[in-house]
């Protein structure tokens, strides 16, 4: 054990950093991104308040067709846009840009998702107290849903760890990555093992966090 | 305090048409209680949202405190709709927030001071009687206090009117009863005006002072509640109150009791239903007076009596005796087979 840790503890460490960090960053922007792309479905669609069939049609369709590709295939479809947008194709940041493409378009239909359980009642109760549209997506909107967001978070995040995992093939590292090069490409199962242990904890970890977040921001 | 004029509104589903207003024309003055009584899909709720523009009327016009709220733009209209409290049949409560910041989140939203959000989010708790459960969440209040919480959160506004769509439809008799008696004191206290819709009678009976009818899209009959309740005109109208459901008789009595006089309905109104009008009756005529069923409705500022009254004698007096009925203060019908 001690033997192991020795070897390879700094190398899964870095692993670790990195998946970290590529799952924080795309996560970020993904929200910074799905986020607003959520309150425009909601907001567009039939019988919202900015009721706008054009719109609507068109970033329903948009997140509908990203959706349906793979992220291997996006990955790679992606190069030539990646490296106009960050001047690179490799390592972190050059996983970034598909990520979040991939990533964000999740959010907007989770985020719309749950802003469209919260009881039309309440809206209108709000709209009646002459509350403006703005101050009624963040503070009663967004703040009913909160509960289903961050459950939708927490699957998002989980999908986005096992996404990092290709980004080997872009240089970026990662656990993921690890695991695949010493695990399945130099045969080490032990690495492997040890790499989808940890990946399970983390995972685990996470969805406990987001159920008992979740939990407590529902408050009944 | 609020007018509707000639307001119609037409909803469109796919290639149908639903005219769920008809040229609907009320006006509700201030400082009163406003009831109007419809069964289901009779265009109330539709009606009352055309008042704060939930709804937008296809023609018509609406006043509020003399504004015509039609021409006014967003902004204007958002600060006209905090003049106008509204509670709803579902509470429309945040789930995600307590008693009292359900009451203070509003205000906070429109941009009330600090300090003033704490006094009116007190003030009102006190009123509707939740200052000891202003810590609980929705999910742990029965509905009549989340009706309450929604009573409080729109008064916290100071409103001039306080619109009511069903508030009490959910409730239980008991529970019921309770948010009326709150809903009275708001308007003797505060000296809110109440505009309310409703499909239960007794609403209309506790606490209002003018009532209208509503049937498909059209208000039949309006009026104050006393006339409405004595005197109803309309089918409709009749049939809410169903009078003639509360003195149902088997109908050979009623043949039997035909054959040896007349039968009429008397309808006593506060003072008159003090004096002994039957006693006279039966000491000035050759008649005798037999009560066959009876009760009384309590209205909000008077009762109700009615009676329903057999008068067996000789033709010729019996008639004399209706007249005499006729000229005393109570309401006579005759009630044929
Ligand atoms: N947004 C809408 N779109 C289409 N039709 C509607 C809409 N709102 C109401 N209607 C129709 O208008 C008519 C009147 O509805 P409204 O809700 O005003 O009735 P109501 O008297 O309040 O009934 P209830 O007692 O059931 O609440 C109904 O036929 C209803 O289906
Ligand atoms: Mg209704």
């Amino acid at each position: 054990m001690a033997d192991f840790i020795n070897e390879w503890g700094s190398a899964i460490w870095e692993g670790f950093i990195q998946t970290t960090q590529m799952t924080l960053i795309s996560l970020a922007f993904s929200i910074l991104i799905g986020l607003p792309l959520g309150v425009l479905l909601v907001l567009t669609r039939k019988g919202g308040q900015w009721d706008n069939a054009a719109v609507f049609t068109i970033v329903n369709s948009l997140i509908n067709i990203i959706r349906s590709i793979p992220f291997i295939i996006l990955l790679f479809f992606l190069l030539p846009f990646t490296k106009t947008l960050v001047g690179t194709t490799i390592g972190v940041k050059g996983v970034i840009v598909p990520l979040v493409v991939a990533c964000a378009p999740y959010i907007a239909r989770l985020l719309e998702t749950a802003m469209l359980e919260v009881s039309k009642g309440i809206i209108e109760a709000y709209q009646s107290m002459g509350i403006s549209t703005p101050k009624i997506i963040w503070h009663v909107i967004i703040r009913e849903a909160r509960s289903s967001i961050i459950l939708g978070l927490t699957i998002a995040v989980i999908g986005l760890i096992g996404e990092t995992a290709m980004a080997g093939f872009v240089g970026a590292g990662g656990l993921g990555d690890l695991a695949y090069q010493f695990g399945y490409v130099r045969f080490q199962p032990d690495v492997m093992y040890a790499v989808i242990i940890i990946l399970i904890i983390i995972v685990q970890i996470i969805q406990s966090l987001g159920n008992i977040i979740a939990r407590k921001l529902k408050k009944n | 305090m609020i007018k509707l004029q000639h307001v119609s509104k037409t909803f469109r589903v796919g290639k149908n048409k639903i005219e769920a207003l008809k040229d609907v024309s009320l006006e509700v003055n201030k400082g009163e209680i406003f009831g109007v009584i419809g069964f289901s899909g009779a265009g109330k709720s539709t009606l009352i949202r055309c008042v704060n523009l939930l709804e937008r009327p296809t023609s018509g016009e609406v006043f509020v405190d003399g504004h015509d709220v039609l021409k006014l733009k967003k902004k204007a209209l958002r600060q006209m709709r905090r003049k106008i409290g509204m509670i709803f049949q579902g509470y429309n409560l945040l789930e995600t927030a307590n008693v009292y910041d359900n009451v203070a989140t509003p205000l906070k939203l429109e941009g009330v001071p600090n300090e003033e959000i704490k006094a009116r989010t007190e003030k009102y708790l006190e009123i509707v009687g939740l200052t000891d459960r202003k810590s609980a969440y929705p999910s742990q209040l029965s509905g009549g206090q989340k009706q309450r919480v929604a009573i409080a959160r729109a008064l916290a506004h100071e409103p001039e009117v306080l619109l009511s769509d069903e508030a009490t439809s959910a409730l239980d008799p008991n529970t019921t009863d309770a948010i009326l008696e709150l809903l009275l004191r708001v308007n003797k206290e505060l000296g809110i005006t109440i505009f309310l819709i409703t499909h239960e009678l007794n609403v209309i009976q506790r606490i209002c002072d003018r009532v209208a009818v509503m049937e498909n899209g059209r208000i039949v009959e309006q009026g104050s509640v006393v006339d409405v309740f004595t005197r109803p005109q309309q089918p409709m109208t009749k049939r809410f109150i169903s009078t003639e459901s509360k003195f149902q008789i088997p109908s050979t009595v009623k043949d039997d009791l035909l054959k040896s006089g007349r039968l009429v309905k008397l309808t006593f109104l506060g003072e008159s239903s003090k004096d002994p009008i039957l006693a006279t009756l039966a000491k000035q005529y050759d008649v005798l007076p037999s009560i066959i069923a009876g009760g009384i409705d309590q209205l909000k500022n008077q009762s109700v009596g009615k009676l329903l009254v057999h008068l067996k004698g000789d033709k010729t007096q019996v008639e004399i005796a209706v007249g005499f009925l006729h000229d005393q203060d109570v309401l006579v019908e005759e009630v044929k087979d």
